[in-house]
Order: structure tokens, then C-alpha cells, then sequence
């Protein structure tokens, strides 16, 4: 491996913000320039991240239950605990970072009109999503946290200084407190995890590869642990790992800060922070709670299927009841992330691909939603839904970006909302054999049921989804209240053709990333399977 | 070995104090040869002095092993050296940070005081004797309480000395008491020697326990913790904004290098009967540190909450000293240490400039800062969220390896109360940094002013805890693991 081009992509926007905080306030335009070169440049090597991403390797690799991680670029940090600088991306991760590039740079390009210090909103930005990239490729668990951290405290400026006057101080701090609360409770368990490993394999080493190797070992499911009969070390960490980063992932009833955050957050950090960072803790809570604890996931998914069906539902209905556009949004964000989360819980090979494929498709698809209500909002200045309408003739880009991204949500054939939910539901639907054993009580068959009372969730979510699109964008202009209100921009134009394409493709071509999702969960499936 | 004749490395291992010493009398007299025009360079010499006294304590004087020294009275092991390294930064930068404050900036005693209070703790860090031990600390704290109380005029400085110093002397009473038991129990004064008799055999539950509980008292109140906290805020308050700084980071390093060299390495063998004690003073001091610091509006108040927490984070690695057999409780204390002293020097330097330029310490005048001084603004924000424990800054990782320390220790639970803890430490961090950059004032288009020697402070600990955050940080704990084998019987 030459160039660390994983590492470019982490710390190029991170130059770049220091880079941007360290000129002079009058240099506007500048900052924006370099801000857009830095999304342009991650998009390119994001792409060519994800197209070099060699799956018939995984496949080989899969073939004998080992994750593929590609592009690996191993430095010690602290050799004395095992904490080494490891990034890598596997078919799961790579998308991911594509989905953060193409946010990033979208982002950027509809932030152009930010007049308020837009300097310091840049660097901060870019800030963001270095730590977001940090997630995706990290290959450390030491380095993982390392940039969960990171990605938040730019959150949190972010919002409080350019966000929603109304609710921004409140919003941005319950956000910061929820995520950074459940994060530190999966670090303490990530802690306990590594001292367990190290006792059992003698290494001790944060790198991830080694705790998978080790809890596929049997490290984690010893049984004794606390000196309970029949505890195990998976048993009694995996819900505080898997919900402390499912806090991320807008899990109830832990999604409490996400429409407050999404609707506070100016439009570029809603479609990071709905787009992407929320797939952190979905990834996150995949990646380290169902990967490393599988004996701990077998046994609490069967519980926690139903938060996620709460979500899917419970947060489709809410979004019926908003009166703020952007509100309904959030709760639909609410809605779909409830639909990834319920894809781990299939444990099965199509629920989690789906679930995989779910994470990409939702990204773009709520970045696009986002962008769409910012640009209605910059121009009309209210988010109320009865007294918008007419906007279709005023803004025709973004009435049609909407509409597509709503038909997405739908799960509409030929979009990528009906190649990422379909497997999820037929995956919910093949984990009939998963039973519940509380006490003496089992409940066996019961997924299929979650698949129908979930399928729901996607009626409502047409219903509120074509009463935005209705009221909002058709209906009558109000002339008198709005007057001439200018098109989007140029620039504008394009995010909304980026975002609405990789849907699109997504959709009519799903062997462009099915595959490479599919291979990587191949072996997380299979140490699922592996005890049951 | 004899006290007469002192041979050559007994010289070196107190190259610093005798350095530290004569630094002193040269301020002294440059003062009686400068005209009054030039005694603001007083400050620049004595910062630049130290700086120097650093750089030849590090050149010349590299630790010499785990041999007893001057009659068993000090060691000269990593231990020492990391803690002296520590003090001697602590002691530059206070003595630049000084440089522009008002009523002491100017004063050569000043300088030549905090001088012989650095003296103290770095003969704290290196003392093997409790003899030594006591005597250091005396040496520490009486400079200490005539600094708090400098500002003979102000009547909260007054107050503040007085109540520095009649808590201190309790504290110290105690300890001495608790230091004579020992003596009692053992026939010895050496460190080591104590720990090693006790070792083969101890004097009796009770006996033993009230000696524990005697020292723990006195070294409880130099690091202020819960419920021997009580004289920090007023004192933080009262005290020059240097000075408060001082007594935040250098006294409470010296005092930790203490804690685990004297408390932990004398009573190694007896974990049952202080492990408790220190779980319950961790999870106090760090508790009702933090959650004082919620509704405080003044500044300096805010930061000695914030200090009396952070000493909770670091008793949580100081419990595991003797439990891990990596190294890692010590390490991690000793790291901790070193990213903190780095990180409250920061903000209490921006809160010196502040006050400078407006006369106010209230949280609220902070308001508009990010746009009346960007530079400011950014070196608060980097310093609180250092403390917070945000990355790349290192009190992220400094906190992760207390954590690490706690779980190796066995005490998840513990853990857990630290991370929930650090959360709502972050909570009033943030609402500072949201005043910084969020609120409005009339006044945001008057800068700052900020003086050469400040640009100097700023440097130093800003870049210091980048670097330890990051790249350093593998360094840094290396270095700081070396410090566990200076401990007793590690």
C-alpha cells in the first residue's frame, strides 16, 4: 500500500480546518473556496476508495468467516497499552465514507449564502467531518472513540452559533450530553472488553482485528463472569455498548435529542448529523457490539427488535403530527434509522445487508431532505407546513429533489429506498426462528409479525410524505405574503443533482454496492449463527 | 553515606533547588539595580530563569536510578524528575503569566516567594524521608499562603491567605501526627524503609488505620479533596489569578507525586484499608466538584470546581497505583498531572488577560469574546474542552488512561461514575464556550491586548496539549510509565 489514502481523507479536511481558523476574518470567500476544495478532493479519493474496494478478496476472506479490511495503514501510538493509529474500511465502512464525502461536499456548496461568520462555520465543518471520517475508517477501538469524540464537540458550535435561534442552546447541548453519555458508557465496556481480551489471548491491543480474533476465540463468552453462574462477559456489556452508541442511532428511547438537534442545526450540519452521524452509532453499535459480542448480541437483539419497531413506527406517526417541516423530517430520520437498527436485529444475512445498504441510501436521502427544507426556508423564512404552498413554482429543482427523495422513503421501486428496505423486511421476516426467553417465558415467531406491524410504518410514512409534498410545493402561492422569492442557486443545484443521482443509481443498479455490503456481512452473520 | 561530603550526583539530584535558589536572590537583586521603569523584565527574567533551570535539569541531571540520596532524604528516580519537570513548567509560566497582572507583576518578592515555593514541591516530588516529606511540604505551602494573601489591600486576598493558612495548617497537623505514628510503629523514617517493614509485619488493625486515615487527611487537603475542599474556591477566588493558578497546578502535582510516593508507597501491603477510602474520596471530590461548578457565575470559582474535580478523575488512577502491574495506575496519574497543569495554566492565563483588560471575572462578561479576541476565545475553548476531555486535546486521552486505570483495578463502577462525571464537567465547560461565542456584548470591538510573554505561555501549553493529545501521547505515557518505578516496591 503506497499513498494512506485513508489517511488523506481524514486529515485533509482537518488541515483544512486549521488552515480556514488561522486566516484573518476577511478572507470570506477564500475560506469557502478551500472548504469546497477539500469536500471535492475527499469525494474524489472517496470514490476511488470505494471502486478499488476489491470484493472478490472479501469474498475469500468471508469464505473463511474473517472480515476483508482494505487499505490498512498501521502506525503504533501507545505501544504500552496496544493503541496503534489503524485504519482500514471493509464493505461496510466503504460506503460510508463515500456517503460522508458526498455530504460533506453537498454541505459545503449549500452553505455558499452563510453570511454570519462564515469563515469560522467552514472550519468548524470541516472539523466535523474529519472526525466523522475518523469513525468510519478506524480500525482501533482507541481510535474510534478518538474521532466519535472529536466529531461531536464541532456538533455543538456548530448549532449553538448558527443554528435556530429559538431552540439552539437548548437543542445543541441535550444533543451533546445525549451522545457523548452513551459513548463514554461504550467505552468503559470497550475498556473492560480490551483487559478481557488481553487476559484470555495475552495481548493486550485496542486494534479491532485482534478483539474480533479474540472473541471469536470464545474471550467474551466465558461463563462466571461477576461471579454469576451463567453470565458472560457478552451478556452483560452488549446492551450498554449497543445501545451506548445506539444513542447515536436515534434507538428509543434514546432518539429524544435527534428532531431537537436536526431542526436547530443550520442545513449543512442537519444533513451531516442526519445523513451521516447518525450512521456512526448504527456502525459503531454494528461493528463493535453485534461483531465482538455475538454471543451478547444473540441474546439481547431478540429484545431490542422491538425499540427499533417503536422507532420505525412510533416516529412515523409523530412525523404525521408535525406542523414544522423540518420537524417532520427529523422524526421520519427517527423513523428510518429505527429500520437499520431493526436489520441488525434480523441477524440474518439479507436483514443485515439490507440494513448495510439502509445506512447509505437513508444517508443521501436525508441530506437531500434537509437540503430541500433549508432552501425553501432560507427564501420563505417559515417552516410552517399550512402556510407554505405554491413553492413548486417559485423553486421547480427543489420541488422535484423533494419529491424523489419522498418517493425514496417510500420505498418506491427503482429508488435505492426499495433495494435497502425490502431485504430488511424479508429479513425480519427469515428470523422467525429467533425466540425470546425471559424467565421461563419463551416467545418464538414472532419477527414476522414485526415485519407486518413495520411494513405499517412505511404507510404512514407515504401519508405524511405526500401531505409535505402536497402542501408545501403544490397548493396555492401566497403571492401577497411571499412576494418574488428567488430560485436556488447554481451551486445549490448541483448538491441536489449529486444527491438525487446516488439515489437514483443506487436504485436501478443495487450490484453497484449490494455486493460489497453483502461480503462484509458475511462473517459478522456467521459468528451470529456461529453458538445458536 | 555521609552528609558532610557531598559527592557529585548528590549535587545533581538538587541541581534544581539550588539553581531555584539562586534564581531567586538574582531577581531579588535586580530589583535593588533596576530602575522602576524596568521592573516589569523582572517577571521575564524569572520565567526565562526557570525555563532554563528546566532545560539543564533534563540535560545534566538525568534520574539516577532508585539509589537513596543526601542520608536517604530524597531519591533521584523517574518519579522525581517527571514531577520536577512538571512544577518547574508550572513555575515559568506562572512567573510570565505574571508578568502584566496587577499588584504583583512588578514586585520582585513576588517572584522570589513563588521561587522558593517551587523549591517545596519539587523537593515533594524527590522526598524518601517523611521528615523530607513534611519539611517540603512546609516548604511549599507557607510561600504559598503569604502569595494567596499578596494583595495587602484587597480584602478578599487577605481573607484568602488567612483561610489558605489556617486550612493548611490543620491539614499539615494531621499529617504530621499521622507521620509520627509511623515513625512509632517502625523505628523508621525512610519511605522505604517503612513500607518495608511493614512488609514482614504490621502494628495492628486500629493503630494502622488511624495512621492510614492521619495521612490521608493532610495529602486530602493539599489536593483538595472532598470534604477537605472547602478552603479552594475561596481561596481561588481571594487569591491573584497567577497565584490561583499556581496553587491549582503545581501544588496539587507536587501533591499527587506525594500521594503515590509516601501515602501509596508506605501502605502498599494494607489495600483494604485505604482502597475504600480513596474510591469514596474519588467519587465525592469529583462528584461535588462538578456539581458546585453548575451554577457558579464567577470565573475563578468555576475553575476551582473544575480543579477540585479533576482531582477526583486522577484519585481514580491514584486507587489502581498498586493494582495494575503495567504500570498503568501510575502512569496514568503521572499523565494526567502533566496534560493538566499544561491545560489550567491556559485558561487561567486567558482569565488573567481578561480581567486585565475589563476588571470583571464574571462568566457573563465573557460574552462576545470569540469576536472582541478570536485568539483568546480559542485558547479558553482549547483549554476547556482539554479539560472536558475532548479529543485531539489531551485531556481525552489523559482521561482514558485514568479510566483504563479504574476497569484494570477492577472498578467498572468507579468508571462509570468518572465518565458520567467528565459529562456533566463538560456541561458548564461548554456553557462557557457558548457565552464565548454566542452571546452578545457593547463591547466587542475593543480587543485584548495580549503581551509578548503571554504569546510564550499560550504557546507552550496550547501546543503541549495538542501534542500530548496526539502524537505525543505514546511518548508521553512511556515517559509517564517510567514514573511506577520509582514507587515503593513496584
Amino acid at each position: 500500500m503506497g499513498f494512506p489514502v485513508l489517511s488523506a481523507i481524514v486529515l485533509t479536511p482537518m488541515a483544512a480546518a486549521v488552515i480556514i481558523l488561522l486566516m484573518p476574518d476577511k478572507y470570506t470567500r477564500e475560506a469557502k473556496v478551500i472548504a469546497a476544495a477539500t469536500g471535492a478532493a475527499v469525494l474524489a479519493m472517496a470514490l476511488f476508495v470505494y471502486f478499488n474496494y476489491d470484493v472478490s478478496a472479501a469474498e475469500t476472506a468471508a469464505a473463511e468467516g474473517q472480515s476483508s479490511f482494505q487499505f490498512v495503514e498501521d502506525v503504533p501510538w501507545v505501544e504500552a497499552l496496544g493503541i496503534s493509529y489503524k485504519l482500514g474500511v471493509d464493505g461496510i465502512s466503504a460506503p460510508m465514507v463515500l456517503l460522508t464525502a458526498l455530504a460533506a461536499f453537498t454541505g459545503v456548496l449549500i452553505s455558499w449564502g452563510i453570511e454570519e461568520r462564515c469563515r469560522e462555520f467552514m472550519a468548524f465543518f470541516m472539523l466535523l467531518v474529519a472526525g466523522v471520517f475518523g469513525v468510519f475508517v478506524a480500525l482501533d477501538l482507541f481510535v474510534l472513540f478518538f474521532f466519535y469524540e472529536l466529531a461531536i464537540f464541532p456538533m455543538y458550535i456548530l448549532i449553538v452559533t448558527w443554528g435556530w435561534k429559538v431552540t439552539r442552546v437548548y437543542a445543541s447541548m441535550k444533543l451533546t450530553l445525549y451522545i457523548l453519555v452513551g459513548s463514554v458508557i461504550a467505552m468503559v465496556g470497550v475498556i473492560a472488553m480490551y483487559f478481557v481480551a488481553g487476559e484470555a489471548t495475552g495481548i493486550y491491543s485496542f486494534d479491532m482485528e485482534h478483539m474480533i480474533a479474540a472473541s471469536q476465540s470464545g474471550a467474551f463468552d466465558q461463563v462466571g463472569y461477576l461471579g454469576r453462574e451463567g453470565l458472560t462477559f457478552a451478556r452483560f456489556w452488549f446492551p450498554f455498548i449497543f445501545l451506548g452508541f445506539g444513542v447515536l442511532a436515534g434507538v428509543f428511547p434514546f432518539h429524544n435529542w435527534s428532531p431537537d438537534g436536526h431542526v436547530a442545526a443550520p442545513t449543512a450540519v442537519s444533513m451531516i448529523h442526519a445523513g451521516v452521524l447518525m450512521k456512526l452509532g448504527a456502525y459503531s453499535a454494528l461493528r463493535v457490539g453485534v461483531q465482538m459480542l455475538p454471543e451478547g448480541a444473540r441474546v439481547h437483539l431478540p429484545w431490542i427488535v422491538f425499540l427499533t419497531l417503536i422507532n420505525v413506527v412510533y416516529g412515523a406517526f409523530i412525523a404525521f403530527r408535525q406542523r414544522d417541516f423540518k420537524y417532520v423530517i427529523g422524526f421520519s430520520s427517527v423513523s428510518h434509522m429505527g429500520l437499520v437498527s431493526m436489520g441488525w436485529a434480523t441477524m440474518n444475512e439479507i436483514g443485515m445487508m439490507g440494513a448495510g445498504l439502509q445506512m447509505f441510501s437513508h444517508g443521501a436521502m436525508t441530506a437531500l431532505f434537509f437540503a430541500c427544507v433549508g432552501m425553501v426556508y432560507d427564501r420563505a423564512h417559515t417552516r410552517d407546513i399550512p402556510s407554505l404552498g405554491g413553492m413548486v413554482q417559485r423553486m421547480p429543482w427543489v420541488a422535484v429533489a423533494f419529491i424523489i427523495g419522498g418517493l425514496v422513503s417510500m420505498g418506491m421501486p427503482g429508488l435505492s429506498g426499495f433495494v435497502a428496505e425490502l431485504p430488511i423486511f424479508l429479513g425480519v421476516w427469515n428470523a422467525a426462528g429467533v425466540t425470546l426467553t425471559v424467565g421461563s417465558f419463551t416467545l418464538s415467531n414472532y419477527y414476522p409479525v414485526i415485519a407486518v406491524i413495520g411494513a405499517l410504518g412505511i404507510i404512514i410514512t407515504a401519508s405524511y410524505v405526500l401531505r409535505v409534498v402536497q402542501q408545501v410545493f403544490f397548493g396555492e402561492y401566497n403571492a401577497e405574503k411571499y412576494g418574488e422569492l428567488p430560485d436556488i442557486t447554481v451551486l445549490d443545484k448541483i448538491a441536489l443533482v449529486l444527491l438525487v443521482g446516488s439515489l437514483i443509481i443506487l436504485g436501478v443498479y443495487p450490484e453497484i454496492m449490494a455486493p460489497m455490503v453483502q461480503t462484509s456481512m458475511l462473517p459478522i452473520v456467521q459468528v451470529l449463527a456461529g453458538g445458536a | 553515606m555521609n552528609i558532610g561530603t557531598l559527592e557529585n550526583s548528590e549535587l545533581l539530584a538538587i541541581l534544581p533547588e539550588i539553581l531555584l535558589a539562586v534564581l531567586a536572590l538574582v531577581v531579588l537583586a535586580l530589583d535593588l539595580i533596576w530602575p522602576s521603569s524596568r521592573k516589569r523584565e523582572l517577571g521575564i527574567v524569572a520565567g526565562t530563569g526557570v525555563f532554563v533551570i528546566l532545560a539543564l535539569t533534563l540535560i545534566l541531571s538525568p534520574p539516577q536510578g532508585d539509589e537513596a540520596l543526601l542520608g536517604g532524604m530524597i531519591r533521584h528516580d523517574d518519579l522525581a524528575q517527571i514531577f520536577k519537570v512538571m512544577v518547574l513548567l508550572a513555575s515559568a509560566l506562572t512567573c510570565l503569566m505574571s508578568v502584566d497582572a496587577e499588584g504583583v507583576g512588578r514586585k520582585a518578592e513576588y517572584y522570589a516567594i513563588l521561587l522558593a515555593s517551587t523549591i517545596g514541591m519539587t523537593l515533594m516530588a524527590s522526598a524518601a524521608d517523611i521528615i523530607m516529606a513534611y519539611v517540603a511540604m512546609e516548604t511549599t505551602s507557607i510561600p504559598l499562603y503569604i502569595l494567596a494573601g499578596f494583595l495587602r489591600d484587597d480584602d478578599r486576598s487577605a481573607e484568602a491567605g488567612l483561610k489558605y493558612f489556617l486550612f493548611g495548617a490543620f491539614a499539615s497537623a494531621f499529617l504530621l501526627y499521622g507521620l509520627s505514628l509511623l515513625y512509632g510503629f517502625t523505628g523508621e523514617t525512610g519511605i522505604y524503609d517503612i513500607a518495608a517493614a511493614f512488609r514482614f509485619g504490621e502494628p495492628g488493625t486500629l493503630p494502622l488505620l488511624v495512621a492510614v486515615i492521619f495521612v490521608a487527611v493532610g495529602v486530602a487537603f493539599k489536593v483538595s479533596a472532598v470534604p477537605f475542599h472547602f478552603w479552594t474556591p475561596d481561596v481561588y477566588e481571594g487569591a491573584p489569578i497567577p497565584v490561583a493558578a499556581f496553587v491549582s497546578v503545581g501544588s496539587k502535582a507536587a501533591s499527587f507525586a506525594l500521594l503515590m510516593r509516601v501515602f501509596l508507597g508506605i501502605f502498599q501491603h494494607q489495600p483494604q484499608m485505604w482502597a475504600p477510602l480513596l474510591v469514596v474520596f474519588s467519587v465525592a471530590t469529583m462528584t461535588v466538584g462538578n456539581v458546585l461548578a453548575l451554577p457558579q457565575k464567577n470565573i475563578k470559582r468555576l475553575l476551582a470546581y473544575s480543579s477540585i474535580a479533576q482531582a477526583g478523575y486522577t484519585l481514580m488512577g491514584a486507587v489502581a497505583v498498586y493494582a495494575s502491574d503495567n504500570g498503568l495506575g501510575a502512569a496514568s496519574v503521572t499523565f494526567y498531572m502533566g496534560l493538566y497543569v499544561l491545560t489550567n495554566i491556559a485558561a487561567f492565563t486567558v482569565v488573567t488577560l481578561f480581567h486585565r483588560a475589563t476588571h470583571s471575572e464574571e462568566i457573563a462578561d465573557m460574552a462576545g469574546l470569540s469576536r472582541r479576541s478570536p485568539g483568546l476565545a480559542m485558547a479558553m475553548l482549547l483549554a476547556l474542552l482539554s479539560l472536558g476531555g475532548i479529543p485531539p486535546l489531551a485531556g481525552f486521552i489523559g482521561k482514558f488512561y485514568l479510566f483504563s486505570a479504574a476497569v484494570d483495578a477492577g472498578l467498572v463502577g468507579l468508571a462509570i461514575i468518572g465518565v458520567i462525571n467528565a459529562i456533566i464537567a463538560l456541561y458548564y465547560y461548554l456553557s462557557i464556550a457558548k457565552v464565548m461565542y454566542v452571546d452578545r456584548s457593547e463591547d466587542e470591538d475593543k480587543p485584548i491586548e495580549v503581551p509578548r510573554p503571554y504569546w510564550v505561555v499560550f504557546g507552550v501549553t496550547l501546543v503541549g496539549i495538542i501534542v500530548l493529545g496526539t502524537i505525543g501521547a505514546g511518548i508521553g505515557f512511556e515517559w509517564a510509565r517510567q514514573a511506577a518505578l520509582g514507587l515503593p516496591g513496584v
